[in-house]
């Protein structure tokens, strides 16, 4: 690397260059004398576990905080950059994980926010119309200028998000997590609009906690730890492995060593399930699925394609039509006679997708938590009027010791735990149970790649104890390694189903955009 | 009933939707900038009072408007201290300013006129008159389109001529203008401002502000145009009414002027009707009377289909990490 091909005499200067950055808030010290280099035209990745610091040192590059020490050169210049207009007048564009647009404003009212022409709109509206078509031509960019943001799906929101950059004139365009919301085309176009964006001369720093993307994208990586810079490396002269191991600290198993399925009866049986949703919109289009004891079936597709749907008609947290029977006995969907309670005591247990919405509530504390749903039980009360609370708490206490939940203090208030820990504290609950049948959403988004090794564990333990597993995620690597069986949701219903062994991301990928060859 | 008692009305309507509309519209300032503002209510109160306070001592209605402008802005500052600065519940602040308002006006003015409450009745040069248009006695003999022109169009004060030029004026600022722009994107995604470079804060406070402004003039309006100065509590809930005008009008200008007016009629047939007689039946005055209440519950109980609030309404902006 270094001055390939880059524009003459100025390929020598980094376009970033970090010399000591460090950060503290309150006794958290988020990055400690950092330092970085990234030359012009190429992809940097940068990555870590959440709350390694990455987040705070790129909030830094774009202005949001100062840093308490440590100094910022772009383009060999020192910088100085207390906010964000000064970060887009440095050339330095960011594409944020949660978009930051606004949704009832059209593509180009977003594209021009900030940066208009004078006080009145109707220029500043046709130039940026004339500029948007010619970027679309130059870098596969194409969005409707006038648009609405809401109508837009999440790629063509990333889209705009990189068109806004591009319209201030970044050289240096920031993605946090750019991938985690994208099907795998929407994502292999992403890399394109990168890849044509590097050859025109842009600096890229790709954020990221797949390292498969790294490994096929960036030019050089480094990663975070704990607030340090631990490593950067040519990607070239890298594998998965290595950089897993230097984010963790440790050996990580990236591939699940996990024994042959045997399954057993049959545990959960649907059959032309269908579920509309309040704004009379059909979301599950007639159904059909079984799930055996001692399997995990995973559902793939893309957020957003009635496995949320799936989840929650079958947990009783809505009402649907068709038939489910859990042990050969059917269950009530109307909603009347059934919700999450009357399901837990059918032996299903729900990890829903949303931990933070409804599977934790984040201002109670832990040994609350670790019961709740479970607290009519009698072994939790200590009288007809009284619950047993030293009781709970020495049970959580134990809980949480044996899903290493850190700290194990069931006196914190679940908030205060970090997104993987707040998941364990839910699979605790719902795990030692013991259920039937487990449904799980998304078990590890937002999680460390250390948590995520422990809670894929926990839920392959689950299954050789014959259990029967739901398991739903947009993570394609999970499903993929995580199920004995794979069905592929798209639009409300099943796609089809194959087995781990027998498919790749390719054809899924194409299964959940709709594309189907044969049909189950 | 005649033509000229529905010209009656429909004048009397104007009259009274006036003090409605500068107040949806200063609540549609903030609101639409993501401020909630239950405190339009004491804003008016407060401007009622200071402006006929000082146009009784003065004998200007002139500096009564500025004086009753300047002292809504200070409550307009207070609301914007607490919700945009200090990240206050706005809720909390705006009935904090109601309380305010209500005590302090009476107080203040039994201290200054010793009246039991009330400011000295305003004469003259202390109140506004109303103004003829151009040509409004010569072109009243015109059949239809003449008395609309003299007893509807012609004759009102200065205010009410104002506001209504606030409709189209306040849809050109908010749809046309880069202030308007980042007004709205203020109100319904903040962090989308902010990460452009533009100044959440400072955009913030401008809407506060003019909505200071219209809520002064909306309660000047009050005690120097509709009526000939203060009285306790003489706002009698337009700020509210005001605010289910705002949330009927979906935030939007021109559904404000048509809500407001809608209202202003209500009050207007109140005010003529006293007690309606429907065979044999008699609606005694009360009931009358509270129709504009009684919509304004019906309304702010979501009976009028779907209003959805600017996303970031009531909600501080605080920058994440």
């Amino acid at each position: 690397m270094g001055g390939d091909g880059q524009t003459g005499g100025r390929a020598a200067a980094p376009a970033i260059e970090l010399k000591g950055i460090s950060k503290a808030f309150g006794p958290v010290q988020a990055n400690r004398d950092i330092s970085l280099r990234v030359m012009p035209g190429t992809i940097h990745g940068i990555v870590g576990e959440n709350g390694a610091g990455k987040s705070t040192l790129m909030s830094i590059l774009y202005g949001f905080y100062k840093a308490d020490a440590g100094e910022i050169l772009i383009g060999g210049q020192r910088t100085q950059i207390p906010d964000s207009q000064a970060a887009i007048r440095a050339g330095i564009g960011m594409v944020f994980q949660h978009f930051k647009l606004v949704e009832n404003f059209t593509v180009l009212e977003n594209v021009i926010l900030g940066v208009e022409e004078g006080r009145l709109l109707k220029p500043s509206l046709a130039k940026a119309r004339g500029v948007l078509k010619s970027l679309a031509e130059d870098y596969e960019l194409n969005v409707d200028p006038d648009a609405l943001i809401e109508e837009l799906g999440v790629g063509m929101k990333q889209r705009v998000e990189i068109l806004k950059a591009l319209y201030r004139q970044a050289d240096i365009l920031i993605l946090d997590e750019p991938t985690g919301v994208l099907t795998p085309a929407e994502a292999d176009h992403l890399f394109r609009i990168l890849k044509n964006l590097k050859s025109e001369g842009k600096t890229i720093i790709l954020i990221t906690h797949k390292l498969r993307e790294i490994m096929a994208i960036t030019d050089t990586v480094s990663v975070m730890r704990r607030g340090q810079m631990t490593a950067t490396l040519e990607t070239a002269q890298t594998s998965p492995e290595e950089l897993a191991e230097l984010m963790v600290g440790r050996k990580v198993l990236l591939r699940i060593d996990k024994k042959p399925a045997t399954p057993g009866r049959t545990v959960l049986e649907v059959e032309n399930l269908r579920v509309t949703d309040e704004d009379g919109v059909e979301r599950l289009k007639g159904v059909s699925l079984n799930v055996r004891a001692g399997e995990i079936l995973g559902i793939a597709g893309v957020a957003g394609n009635g496995q949320s749907q799936l989840l929650e008609v079958l947990g009783g947290m809505i009402p649907g039509t068709g038939t489910v029977r859990i042990n050969g006995d059917a269950i009530d969907l109307t909603g009347r006679h059934s919700d999450g309670q009357s399901r837990r005591a059918r032996g299903i247990a729900h990890v829903p997708e949303d931990r933070q919405r409804e599977g934790l509530i984040m201002p109670f504390m832990a040994w609350e938590n670790v019961v709740f749903g479970y607290h009519h039980d009698p072994a939790y009360q200590k009288n007809r009027a009284l619950m047993d609370n030293a009781g709970i708490r020495r049970l959580a206490e134990e809980k949480m010791e044996r899903f290493d939940v850190r700290p194990p203090n069931p006196g914190l208030a679940a908030r205060n735990f970090s997104g993987g820990n707040q998941q364990k504290i839910v699979l605790a609950r719902e795990i030692e149970r013991n259920p039937d049948l487990l449904l799980v959403g998304q078990p590890t988004r937002g999680v460390d790649i250390g948590a995520i090794e422990f809670i894929h564990q926990r839920i392959l333990d689950l299954r050789d104890a014959g259990k029967a597993v739901l398991l739903v995620s947009v993570e394609l690597e999970e499903i993929l390694s995580m199920s004995d069986r794979i069905a592929v949701m798209f639009d409300g219903r099943i796609m089809g189903e194959r087995l781990p062994g027998e498919t790749d991301e390719m054809e899924l990928g194409l299964m959940m955009a709709g594309m189907n060859g044969k049909a189950a | 009933m005649d033509f000229a008692t529905i010209l009656q009305v429909l004048d009397s309507t104007v009259r009274l939707a006036t003090p409605l509309l500068l107040a949806c519209l200063a609540g549609l300032f903030s609101e639409r900038a993501g401020i909630f503002d239950i405190g339009l209510e004491g804003k008016m109160l407060f401007a009622a009072f200071f402006s006929a306070a000082t146009a009784a001592v003065t004998g200007s209605v002139w500096l009564g408007l500025l004086a009753g402008i300047v002292s809504s802005m200070v409550l307009a500052g207070i609301h914007g201290l607490a919700s945009i600065t200090f990240r206050g519940n706005q809720l909390i602040s705006g009935v904090a300013i109601n309380f305010l308002a209500a005590g302090l006006t009476v107080v203040i003015a039994q201290d200054w006129f010793s009246q039991g409450g009330r400011t000295p009745s305003l004469l003259g040069g202390a109140r506004f008159n109303p103004i003829t248009l151009p040509f409004a006695e010569t072109l009243q003999p015109v059949p239809i389109l003449g008395p609309v022109y003299h007893d509807l169009i012609s004759g009102h004060t200065i205010p009410v001529y104002f506001a209504f030029a606030m409709v189209p004026f306040t849809w050109w600022l908010l749809f046309r203008t880069r202030f308007g722009l980042r007004l709205r994107a203020v109100g319904d995604s903040p962090e989308a401002l902010d990460t452009a470079g533009v100044s959440v804060v400072a955009t913030r406070y401008a809407a506060v502000a003019i909505c200071g402004v219209l809520c002064g003039i909306a309660g000047a309006y009050l005690a120097t145009a509709l009526q000939a100065g203060f009285v306790k509590d003489m706002t009698a809930g337009r700020g509210y009414i005001a605010l289910a005008a705002l949330i009927f009008a979906k935030w939007r200008p021109w559904y404000a002027l048509s809500a407001t007016l809608l209202f202003g009629l209500l009050q207007a047939v109140a005010l003529r009707y006293q007690n309606i007689d429907l065979g044999g039946i008699v609606v005694p005055v009360q009931v009358m009377d509270a129709l504009p209440y009684i919509l304004t519950v019906v309304i702010l109980a979501g009976f009028v289909g779907r209003a959805i609030p600017p996303r970031a309404g009531g909600e501080p902006y605080v920058k994440e990490r």
